[in-house]
């Protein structure tokens, strides 16, 4: 369907696609502001780093928003920035993008917002704001044995017109958590946006939940996911384009949802995603691209780098959690025995003195738990999740790798088929010659079109990384910075719980005589 | 050093205020060689015996091992408590892991490199130091006991200027030593099991054995809590290096320079919060458990003495009831008697003073490092909670 459109100026093309995409939007609340909101909006980036073709939509774009909404306006100073030099790709620019960024519902409606800024896209909410906090809570165990599983309450708060009520829940499973990644990544990720990965599987902590024991690991696996969970949800909502898909919102909205079979590692589906990742891995050593855009290159050693660090971080917050559960397991233990000590000191105030120690070290204990506690959910958990971002990140190079690859696939393609085309003139069958020099000129013309979309669709996928890139990095860094406060929060009132404890305890010991 | 005062009493050490004049040792210098330590005790002392009133010699470790046995063999000082015999010095485990460091070079960046070498170099400077403070107290307890400063052997180490060529005891000897202690236990629970006719005693055989074995499983315990503390404070370490490293690496970021500050801030704060205490902890708690432990066994070692002297007296007893019934040997078993008799009192009386003087150093001790301890928690919980909170300013002034 979206081929037949690129034969077509895309003018026209557009335009027909802007009336179908007024009614092909699902959402029945069709408010002006949710209509650009469903589209993966192509905009001119409005960071630094734009692609000089961009001056060439001075052209088409009245047109174009005839019919659209008239809250975006292309004369917005963001574009002055844009057209300010970037290191340009180097490839021709051509007509703008079109269904290169079709997210795969079978809707192409996306083209005429090409031209919005993200910025704008955040202001025509009416003013909106990022105003949405999701929780997981209440996990529920359903049903029996093998079969059970844990059900969890996802409420949602906000007060963004996107959505019908400001406060609403509903209750998912762990399965409709990597249904929704599923599709979010089979739409997203090859057009290169960052799509937030799911919490992982997890054979061994399921069974023991479905087995029934209910022991202290059971319930510290549970709390673990639901807060996995609850930081992959308020991840994926935070990503502006990511909140406004269909999906998304029906995830957080509709009572009953469809059970998302695919999702079982053994199923079919699951096998046939291990071999495509298998198959993609080979794909990738054999790749070579010429990378143009140093952007791309110094960014793709970064994140490695990012990756190695992280991951040697993740590893010494591990270790540490570990440590301070033992610290605190022997903490205990010494307070056991120097009320021992306590008891059999004849002294008398110094016995006291003695079983105050015992009783402090104990307090010290719980303090040491909790700040095990504090250190793996704030900061363990955290390290965890960026390390899988990290592979969405590279995957997200990778398909632009891919799309390369294609673009340049189509262009050899066409190299031989001219080719073919200057030999036929040489062939000695005058009377097929005719027929054959038709069907060659068709398909050299069916090629030239994919050259162009190839290149298009490399053009966008670039554009959108880089935005995608900077986001991520701003997220990283305020989600860093947000743990590390957190963190010495704990620490501070740590502190000053010692305080309080040892402040107790001083004048015990000064009493000894 | 100050690990010396805590563990001695309040009585004054070189101050003596009995008929015998002044007398007062330390370790003025120690040499860290690489499989031994050179101490330098020096003297001060208005004793007549000594040729000056100030010399200093080079001791090592097993001619303090010799005094402390010469002690021990004395029947003369069977009814004294014998000051504990210092533990040997042992740098082994951090001497490993410096060279596991220096192996490791290579895999670190140069900033961790050089935090852990720092880190490393600081334990083996703390090891040292509290080695030397266990051999200075080991002397000084010495020194203050009026009669065991008197010894001619203790003497003869503090002034004789060359080697005393006691070499450490060979596998003949070690083997006899372990046998003895094989002897003297299976006779400790011979004699815990008499009832002591002296309440004083019996009272303190009950308590000594308990406190003992309590002692002992304290102070293994507050071994294990301060390992766990201290591979904690590795961690923290660890982490605090990587976030800064992340930092640094960080070029995208608008206020760079702020983040790195920070960051750079943050961690050294994390760092010193849990070294600090880990260390802290070591000296003041672990310690005083280990130097009870060893106190309370040389303590349980007097008792020991005196119920073997009891048990003499009592077959003495036996002997000369005997003899006299057959009318044989009656002389030499009333001598024997005698002097069992006088013996076991001689330590009987000195004992009961050797152990009240146990309980007063023991709770003098005891309240100086719970005390020193809980200062020293409250001055640092202080101080950290200043850092942390001008941490938290400067991160959360930057948002």
């Amino acid at each position: 369907m979206a081929d037949t459109a690129r034969d077509a100026p895309p003018e026209q093309t557009d335009f027909h696609e802007l009336e179908d995409g007024e009614e092909l939007f699902p959402e029945p609340a069709t408010t002006q502001e949710s209509q650009p909101a469903s589209l993966a909006a192509e905009d001119i980036s409005t960071n630094s780093n734009g692609p000089k073709q961009d001056s060439l939509f001075d052209d088409d774009p009245e047109d174009l928003f005839a019919e659209a909404t008239e809250e975006v306006s292309l004369d917005s100073p963001e574009r002055d920035v844009l057209l300010s030099d970037g290191p340009s790709p180097a490839i021709t620019p051509i007509t703008p993008p079109t269904s290169v960024i079709t997210p795969r519902i079978g809707h192409t409606h996306d083209d005429m917002f090409t031209h919005s800024s993200f910025d704008e896209i955040e202001e025509e909410e009416g003013g909106d704001s990022f105003d949405i906090h999701i929780s997981v809570s209440d996990p529920e165990k359903v049903g029996d044995g093998m079969n059970a599983y844990m059900a969890y309450k996802v409420t949602t708060k906000t007060s963004m017109s996107l959505f019908k009520r400001s406060e609403f829940a509903v209750k998912r499973r762990f399965s409709d958590f990597l249904g929704l990644h599923s599709k979010l990544a089979s739409k997203y990720l090859h057009i290169g946006y960052i799509v937030p990965p799911a919490p992982e599987k997890s054979i061994v902590g399921m069974t023991k939940v479905k087995v029934g024991k209910e022991d202290q690991s059971s319930n510290e696996f549970v709390e673990k996911r639901r807060s996995a969970l609850e930081r992959y949800l308020m991840r994926t909502v935070k990503h502006p384009i990511l909140l406004k898909d269909p999906d998304v919102l029906q995830f957080l909205e509709s009572s009953e949802l469809p059970r998302a079979v695919s999702t079982q590692a053994l199923s079919s589906a699951g096998l046939l995603r291990m071999v495509n990742k298998a198959a993609d891995a080979v794909n990738k050593m054999t790749i070579k691209m010429n990378e143009s855009d140093a952007w791309f290159e110094e960014k793709q050693q970064h994140f490695e780098n990012l990756d190695v660090q992280l991951r040697k971080l993740h590893t010494s917050v591990e270790s540490l959690v570990c440590h301070r559960k033992e610290l605190s397991v022997n903490t205990a233990q010494f307070a056991k025995s120097a009320a021992m000590l306590g008891n059999s000191e004849d002294h008398t105030a110094l016995s006291r003195a003695l079983s105050q120690l015992a009783e402090v070290e104990e307090k010290i204990d719980q303090l040491h738990q909790d700040q095990a506690n504090a250190d793996f959910y704030l900061f363990s958990e955290l390290l965890g999740d960026y390390v899988r971002l990290l592979t969405a990140v590279k995957g997200v190079f990778d398909h632009r790798m891919k799309t390369w690859q294609k673009w340049q696939d189509s262009q050899m393609l066409l190299q031989k088929k001219r080719e073919a085309e200057a030999k036929l003139q040489f062939t000695n069958k005058p009377d097929k010659l005719q027929q054959a020099k038709d069907e060659i000129k068709e398909e050299i013309e069916e090629l030239e079109g994919k050259v162009q979309q190839g290149e298009r669709d490399f053009e966008q996928i670039s554009k959108t990384i880089r935005k995608e890139v900077s986001r991520f990095e701003k997220e990283r860094v305020k989600d860093f910075k947000t743990i590390i406060i957190k963190y010495l929060e704990s620490l501070v009132q740590t502190q000053q719980q010692l305080i309080k404890y040892w402040e107790a305890f001083l004048p015990e010991a000064k009493a000894i005589s | 050093l100050h690990c010396v005062s805590v563990l001695l009493t309040p009585r004054a050490v070189n101050v003596d205020l009995q008929t015998d004049a002044m007398l007062q040792v330390d370790i003025s210098d120690a040499l860290s060689e690489r499989d031994k330590v050179k101490f330098t005790v020096h003297t001060k002392s208005t004793l007549p015996n000594f040729k000056q009133n100030e010399f200093s010699v080079v001791r090592q470790h097993e001619e303090f091992i010799w005094l402390h046995d010469s002690f021990v063999e004395n029947e003369e000082y069977a009814g004294y408590i014998i000051p504990p015999a210092p533990p040997r010095p042992d740098f082994d485990a951090s001497r490993e892991k410096l060279q596991k460091l220096g192996e490791g070079e290579g895999s670190m960046t140069k900033e961790e490199f050089t935090k852990m070498k720092q880190e490393l170099e600081a334990e083996y400077l703390a090891i040292f130091k509290k080695t030397v403070a266990m051999h200075e107290v080991f002397l000084c307890r010495v020194a203050a006991h009026p009669v065991l400063r008197k010894d001619l052997n203790f003497h003869v180490f503090l002034e004789y200027n060359q080697d005393l060529s006691v070499r450490g005891k060979n596998k003949k000897e070690k083997l006899e030593d372990f046998f003895k202690n094989v002897v003297k236990s299976a006779d400790g629970v011979l004699v815990a099991g008499v009832k002591d006719v002296d309440d004083f005693f019996e009272h303190e055989k009950t308590f000594l054995l308990e406190y003992h074995n309590r002692v002992k499983d304290a102070s293994a315990k507050s071994d294990r809590m301060i390992r766990s503390h201290k591979n904690a404070a590795d961690d923290i370490n660890r982490i605090a290096s990587s976030l800064y490293t992340l930092g640094t690496q960080d070029s995208t970021d608008l206020c760079k320079y702020e983040q790195m500050l920070s960051l750079d801030f943050t961690r050294s704060c994390l760092h010193k919060i849990e070294a600090r205490i880990a260390a802290d902890e070591d000296l003041k708690l672990a310690d005083l458990l280990k130097y009870y432990l060893r106190e309370s066994q040389a303590a349980k070692d007097l008792l020991y003495r005196r119920s073997r002297a009891l048990v003499d007296y009592e077959n003495a007893n036996k002997a000369l009831d005997k003899a006299r019934a057959k009318n044989r040997d009656v002389l030499q078993a009333e001598t024997s008697q005698q002097l069992c008799c006088h013996k076991f009192e001689k330590i009987s009386e000195s004992a009961k003073q050797e152990l009240i003087d146990f309980k007063t150093r023991r709770v003098a001790a005891f309240r100086k490092n719970l005390v020193e301890l809980a200062e020293l928690e409250l001055k640092h919980a202080k101080g950290n909670l200043q850092l942390l909170q001008g941490c938290l300013g400067i991160l959360k002034g930057n948002t």
